[in-house]
């Protein structure tokens, strides 16, 4: 191991003092985990930006996703990591900040265009200095086959009633699996199901930070009512839902064999290219009709800057470029269901993430309510929350005992949630 | 004085240092790591606390022991299942009259060859409600109401994976015992037979006998493999070991622990403790062997 690192950080050497020599133009290079969007970075978004900035020349190095933060971090600690670092959400970029290899970016000019949720995943707890320019969010809702509801008559739902409704009519049908999830992979449940549907319950932002604050607790009921809403789910899942996978579920809506598919919108692309009917989308059913309604618009992916670049400022102009709409524009365009955070709405041309994007108006957004700091500990909550979610559906466990379990383990070590 | 033969030590290098550097070396430096912790970036010797955490601690003890407990299950399926069809198709295979015999003996051998990976994911397959043909075939001899989706319940999941395994591995105690039946000399048989002792009495009263000692190699064999599994219920069930850590055993809880999953960030030096307690088993269960069994096992001088 220790060779093989050697070797690596040796030949990235090399590599940077080649391109250092050759190079008139100052160089940025960016690290990445998102090796699927290097096609995109290098035909699109780079030219683009080189167009507008001459003298800076951008280079997109990505590594597997799986590797990407070991990996990061020996480049950081060896100093060889490149001028830009993409960051991943909350804990994992603080620690680089903490440790001192992530630069403020708080004074950076286009830090002025994006919300304080838009930027709480690349924030310190104290929300003093931010790190990251935010990059995109996924928004969480429900992906519909528009030909099917239209065939037997279905309105989309709004309220939970007529969202159960919905499911009965087309469960009492019979030509569709109501709903295309499974609880095999378990994240599904716990993404798509608990924090697709949640933020209603605890009403976004003041019930996340109201736990995280320990002002509530997880066995409050706005935290354990939808695991009940969950557990009514099961009956409307194909049979065997037990053994779905998530690549089963994504097969057996875009097959056209379900209705209803609990989404997130990173699907978006995927689906276009598979589904031969056209899809809807309908946001998380609220209470009553006119309730506030609150979506999950969750902080995924940022960019910062590595505090030992030498090309600090050429790298500073590039992620001032980033904050800027006509960034907002190339990429949420180039990957629809990847939203810009931006505050300036960005014009999208596909209809799945138009609607997607267009709930932000209309509802408060959060984020997901285990990702910031209540996951720093053992037992992890967002892990816990996993099983619980599943636990939830299958009807194993009674969401009291579900909410006194999460809570037990996050009491364990999170001392705001002690007393 | 004797001379050094240095040939000797020439020869033995490379897989001694090789050895060294891939096994022992590692397995040293775990034992090493449990006893240390990270406290705030600083690695600090912490002498046993990380075990009194592992056995102490009712959220770390539960997993522990649920893991264990799910370990030894998946040890007695594949003695109560593997082990006996792995002798019983020895059996029929080293019967002379048999044809095709080794058409047999490859294909029934062939899985023990298959990556885990691919395994899992056609098994997987298989079972499944949606695609798989195991529904299929059991509607077609009218038996479909016995289906269920047997991986993803609590209660089947871990004897499905376990019965996989079986059928990926049988080829093992299967070979082991086929070359021990083949070196029971034919003198023997034929003294048995004039005796009167023929056919399945043949078997009980003198091949068994004479391949007891093989069936112990296998039975520590499958004692030690099963103990270190890891891949099978990873490439099936990921590293969460679903549903409800049903399929949990020693290797996916070590992962788990050891190099985090998802937002859990790993923990070397509890996974080491895991590690240290999984290495402890496995030596105290092939001890109890080597010194309980294997030296009262009779031999007989072929």
């Amino acid at each position: 191991m220790q060779r093989k690192l050697t070797t690596l950080l040796l030949s990235s050497v090399v590599f940077a003092a080649a391109s250092g020599a050759f190079a008139q133009d100052t160089t940025i290079i960016i690290e990445s985990w998102r090796n699927d969007d290097l096609q995109l970075w290098q035909s699109e978004i780079i030219p683009a930006f080189e167009a507008s900035h001459p003298g800076i020349k951008v280079k997109f190095t990505p590594s597997a996703p799986a590797e990407y933060n070991a990996v990061l971090n020996s480049k950081l600690d060896a100093g060889s990591a490149g001028d830009l670092i993409t960051c991943r959400p909350f804990d994992a970029s603080l620690a680089l900040y903490d440790a001192g290899q992530l630069a403020d970016l708080s004074d950076l000019p286009s830090m002025a265009n994006f919300s304080d949720v838009a930027k709480s995943a690349w924030t310190t707890d104290d929300g003093s200095a931010t790190f990251c320019v935010p990059m995109a969010s996924v928004i969480h809702g429900f992906i519909y086959n528009k030909d099917a509801f239209a065939e037997l008559g279905l309105e989309v739902p709004v309220t939970e009633d007529e969202f159960f409704a919905v499911l009965d009519a087309i469960k009492a049908d019979g030509t569709y699996t109501p709903m295309a999830m499974g609880t095999n992979d378990q994240w599904e449940a716990a993404t798509m199901g608990y924090q697709n549907i949640g933020p209603n319950y605890w009403k976004g932002e003041e019930g996340r930070l109201a736990l995280i604050s320990g002002a509530q607790k997880l066995t409050d009921p706005q935290w354990i009512a939808p695991y009940a809403t969950l557990n009514r789910w099961a009956s409307y899942l194909g049979d065997g839902y037990e053994a779905q996978t998530y690549p089963d579920s994504q097969n057996v809506f875009t097959l056209g064999r379900a209705a209803i598919y609990p989404a997130g919108s990173w699907e978006i692309s995927g689906f276009n290219g598979l589904a031969d009917f056209e899809m809807g989308a309908f946001k998380p059913p609220v209470m009553n009709a006119g309730d506030t309604c609150y979506i999950s618009d969750h902080t995924d992916i940022a960019i910062g800057l590595n505090a030992a670049s030498p090309n600090a400022e050429a790298a500073r102009t590039f992620l001032d470029w980033v904050g800027s709409t006509e960034f907002a524009e190339l990429y949420a365009n180039a990957l629809p269901g990847f939203f810009s955070l931006n505050s300036t709405p960005v014009e999208m041309s596909d209809p799945l993430a138009q609607e997607f994007v267009s709930w932000r108006d209309q509802c408060e957004s959060t984020i997901r309510s285990t990702y910031q700091i209540l996951s720093r500990g053992t037992p992890n909550l967002e892990n816990e929350t996993w099983n619980a979610s599943v636990q939830a559906i299958k009807g194993t466990k009674t969401p009291e005992e579900i909410g006194a379990e999460l809570q037990a383990g996050l009491a364990s070590w999170y001392a705001p949630q002690q007393n | 004085m004797p001379r050094i033969r240095w040939h000797i030590l020439v020869f033995l290098a490379p897989a001694v240092l090789v050895y060294t550097a891939v096994m022992i070396f590692p397995l040293f430096n775990t034992l090493r790591l449990a006893l240390y912790d990270e406290i705030g970036q600083v690695r600090v010797f912490v002498g046993l606390a990380n075990f009194e955490t592992l056995f102490g601690d009712p959220l770390w003890a539960d997993a522990f022991w649920n893991a264990l407990g799910n370990n030894f299950w998946f040890f007695c399926v594949h003695m109560l299942v593997q082990n006996p069809i792995g002798i019983l198709l020895a059996a029929i295979l080293s019967q002379p009259r048999l044809r095709f015999a080794a058409l047999y003996r490859t294909a029934i051998f062939v899985p023990t060859i298959l990556s885990f990976v691919i395994v899992g994911f056609a098994w997987k397959l298989i079972l499944s409600p949606i695609w798989g043909i195991a529904p299929g075939m059991l509607d077609a001899v009218g038996l479909k109401s016995l289906f269920a989706p047997w991986l993803g319940q609590d209660g089947t999941a871990l004897t499905t994976l376990a019965l996989v395994s079986v059928w990926q591995f049988v080829g093992i105690p299967m070979m082991l015992i086929y070359a021990a039946l083949l070196s029971i000399p034919e003198e023997i048989l034929e003294a048995g037979e004039i005796d009167g002792i023929t056919g399945i009495a043949a078997f009980w009263k003198i091949k068994l006998p004479l391949i007891l000692p093989s069936i112990g190699i296998i039975s520590i064999l499958t004692f030690v493999g099963n103990f270190n599994a890891f891949d099978l219920i990873y490439a099936a069930q990921g590293a969460l070991a679903g549903p409800d850590f049903a399929t949990d055993i020693l290797g996916t809880f070590m992962y788990r622990t050891f190099f985090g999953f998802q937002l859990q960030l790993g923990d070397p030096h509890m996974g080491s403790a895991i590690a240290t307690a999984m290495f402890g088993i496995i030596l105290l269960g092939v001890c109890i062997y080597l010194f309980g069994i294997q030296t009262r096992m009779r031999r007989y001088q072929l």
